[in-house]
């Protein structure tokens, strides 16, 4: 068993460390404040990043990707989890799923995502369909050749920047053990389809400048070559290639959570109350211990997850098991953090009130913590009959 | 044409340099060690050096424990093509043993130009290239900010004390760089993969006849004193008052 890094690891870690203080920090604050990313800003990053062939890092070589494994790749996101989100987007990772593009797929839609030209997003949530995605409510009906789509989803990350979505719809039912389920398919829709609209969405407390997006589908007819995989698959697919966003959010939930961990430390060493440190106070020194004990854990639960999925095991429950610690890791850091600065940390001259902010919608998508709960006890009672 | 660049691993810039409690050195346990800063510049001005057609080969050298190759792996990713470690496991070494331990190295490769930093962010000597320069018998820039190489001849500008010295130097020469002469790259990530292909030899002080006499020993370690808290004054009066009769600068 092996802790530490290989000198190419360290190297990697180093130099998207290095990336990302140069030059995504100097821009957070303005981000904040404006609650936009200058587009020309969002593509120098993609390209400076294309040109250290760090772009689409996940992909396998074969494609034109940096072939990382699942471990190396999530060493590198634990480091994009430092800065800000509406930043990081733009140090391109495409979705895994584009994989399973055949044909004229890859022409359209994998190989220009892995260089960069395009960018993805994936849309799954409807306003009244989240958790239960089998009770989504947008829908595709054959004609002819084709499909025509209709519908809504909201929360849609980053489509604001998208050249095409990865969207899944309902093409039919089926009857099973907990009731009606929908059957899922999943659609590459590009972004100027007639019928096709990207809106704004809502106003978040979490990630400025990282927009989510409503989509509307009115009509929309998008030929059957546009399915990725099988028509009634999608929800097979989703299971089988989306996995890997929920170990991205623990590695982001980690970098970020250290990051803050990096603020609070040498301020409760400086910060001077009744005459001496706060750190010399076991009421601020506990929690720093627990800080860093609780990163530590969420630190290697993660990795553990990335490095069995190298080994080609089934790591479904450690993945859930990251996901749930590192983001509930995270509120309690940067809110034990922000009690570390007190009456300063509230303020948005300093960026804990930010990471605070950031934080809380980790425990809400790609999976609720409720979700990585029900999915972490099905893992340990299901071989009972339970 | 070969560049032979020597770096040094050091604890990293930003890392609070703390002083073992016995004050016998600093406490390197668990720090965060990094290729000094201006070697790093050596490096990335030997890559362009290359990248512009003037060098054709690029080697490394770094003297130390067996971390070092750490170091020399992260100077081939940004480009250089070979190594060398020389093992000297975890003795302090004084600046003139390590420019010998080098000289044998030059001596060894033949390089038309030694690339070094001007000194290390560590034990701030600033003495090595100076005197790898005198025991080789080779021309030497120091402080270098602008290096060009051409017909057979090395001009280099220098900061010096007051502004900017040109020199042009005839090869081989040793060239010592200093912090404006370049921002070294990020490195590739293809180029870190092939990094840990690129051969790395291992010498010893032993296999280069070099004895670690060390003609310098480290008493005592102190940390800077604390600096007082500054003062408030109420206006330029009080300012100019205070800097004359209690600062005493004016």
């Amino acid at each position: 068993m092996e802790f530490g890094l290989s000198t190419e690891q360290q190297l990697i870690v180093d130099t998207v460390r290095s990336f990302v203080e140069n030059e995504m920090y100097p821009h957070e604050a303005e981000i904040e404040r404006t609650g936009q990313v200058p587009l020309e800003l969002g593509l120098e990053i993609r390209d400076k990043c294309r040109d250290l062939g760090f772009y689409a890092a996940n992909m396998p070589e074969a494609v034109g990707g940096g072939g990382l494994n699942h471990l190396d790749f999530t060493l590198l996101e634990r480091e994009l989890g430092r800065p800000s989100m509406a930043l990081s987007v733009f140090f391109g990772r495409p979705s895994g799923i584009l994989l399973a593009c055949e044909g004229e797929q890859r022409e359209r839609y994998l190989l220009p995502a892995v260089r960069g030209e395009r960018f993805d997003a994936l849309a799954m949530t409807e306003p009244d369909a989240g958790s239960d995605v089998r009770g989504m409510k947008c829908y595709a009906k054959q004609d002819g050749g084709d499909w025509i789509i209709n519908g809504s989803k909201h929360f849609i990350s980053h489509a604001d920047i998208a050249d095409f979505v990865i969207v899944f719809v309902a093409t039919g039912e089926e009857q099973t053990a907990q009731g009606k389920k929908k059957l899922i398919t999943c659609f590459l829709v590009d972004r100027d389809t007639a019928g096709f609209e990207i809106r704004k969405g809502y106003q978040s407390v979490s990630h400025r400048g990282y927009h989510n997006c409503i989509l509307n589908f009115d009509n929309c007819r998008v030929p059957a070559a546009q399915i990725l995989g099988e028509v009634h698959q999608g929800f097979d697919m989703a299971n089988k290639w989306l996995y890997g966003t929920r170990l991205t959010v623990a590695a982001f939930c980690v970098g970020r959570a250290r990051r803050v961990f990096e603020l609070a430390l040498p301020y409760a060493a400086e910060r001077k109350q009744f005459g001496q440190a706060i750190g010399r106070f076991q009421g601020v020194s506990f929690k720093l211990a627990d800080m860093i004990t609780e990163i530590d854990a969420a630190d290697y639960l993660t990795l553990a997850a990335a490095w069995k999925m190298d080994q080609g095991l089934d790591a479904d429950r450690e993945i859930a098991s990251a996901k749930l610690y590192a983001t509930e890791m995270l509120a309690r850091v940067t809110d034990q953090a922000l009690q570390i600065f007190g009456g300063m940390g509230l303020m948005s001259d300093l960026p804990l009130e930010r990471f605070w902010r950031d934080a809380r919608v980790e425990r809400i998508w790609d999976g609720t913590s409720e979700i990585q709960r029900h999915i972490i006890s099905r893992h340990l009672l299901r071989p009972l009959g339970c | 044409m070969k560049i032979l660049v020597a770096i040094k691993r050091v604890l990293d810039y930003s890392v609070k340099v703390r002083v073992k409690t016995d004050h016998s050195d600093v406490d390197l346990a668990n720090a965060k060690m990094s290729m000094n800063p201006f070697c790093e510049i050596a490096v990335e001005e030997a890559v362009r050096l290359k990248e512009a057609g003037v060098a054709s080969e690029i080697i490394v050298v770094s003297i130390g424990s067996k971390a070092v190759q750490e170091t020399i792996r992260s100077a081939m990713a940004m480009g250089a093509d070979r190594g060398i470690w020389i093992d000297s496991g975890e003795a302090a070494l004084s600046p003139l043993t390590i420019a010998q331990l080098l000289a044998k190295v030059v001596q060894a490769e033949q390089p038309s130009v030694v690339l070094l930093g001007k000194q290390a962010i560590d034990s701030d000597d600033n003495q090595t290239g100076q005197m790898l320069a005198a025991l080789c018998d080779y021309p030497q820039a120091t402080f270098a900010s602008k290096v060009t190489i051409a017909d057979s001849k090395a001009t280099v500008v220098r900061e010096v004390d007051g502004g900017l010295q040109t020199l042009q130097l005839a090869l081989p020469l040793v060239v010592t760089t200093d912090l404006r002469l370049n921002e070294p790259r990020y490195v590739k990530l293809p180029d870190i993969m092939k990094a840990k292909k690129k051969p790395l030899d291992t010498q010893t002080p032993e296999s280069l006849g070099v004895s670690l006499n060390n003609s310098v020993k480290m008493i005592k370690v102190e940390p800077p004193s604390e600096r007082k808290a500054g003062i408030m004054v109420p206006d330029v009066d009080a300012l100019i008052n205070s800097l004359k009769n209690q600062a005493k600068v004016l």
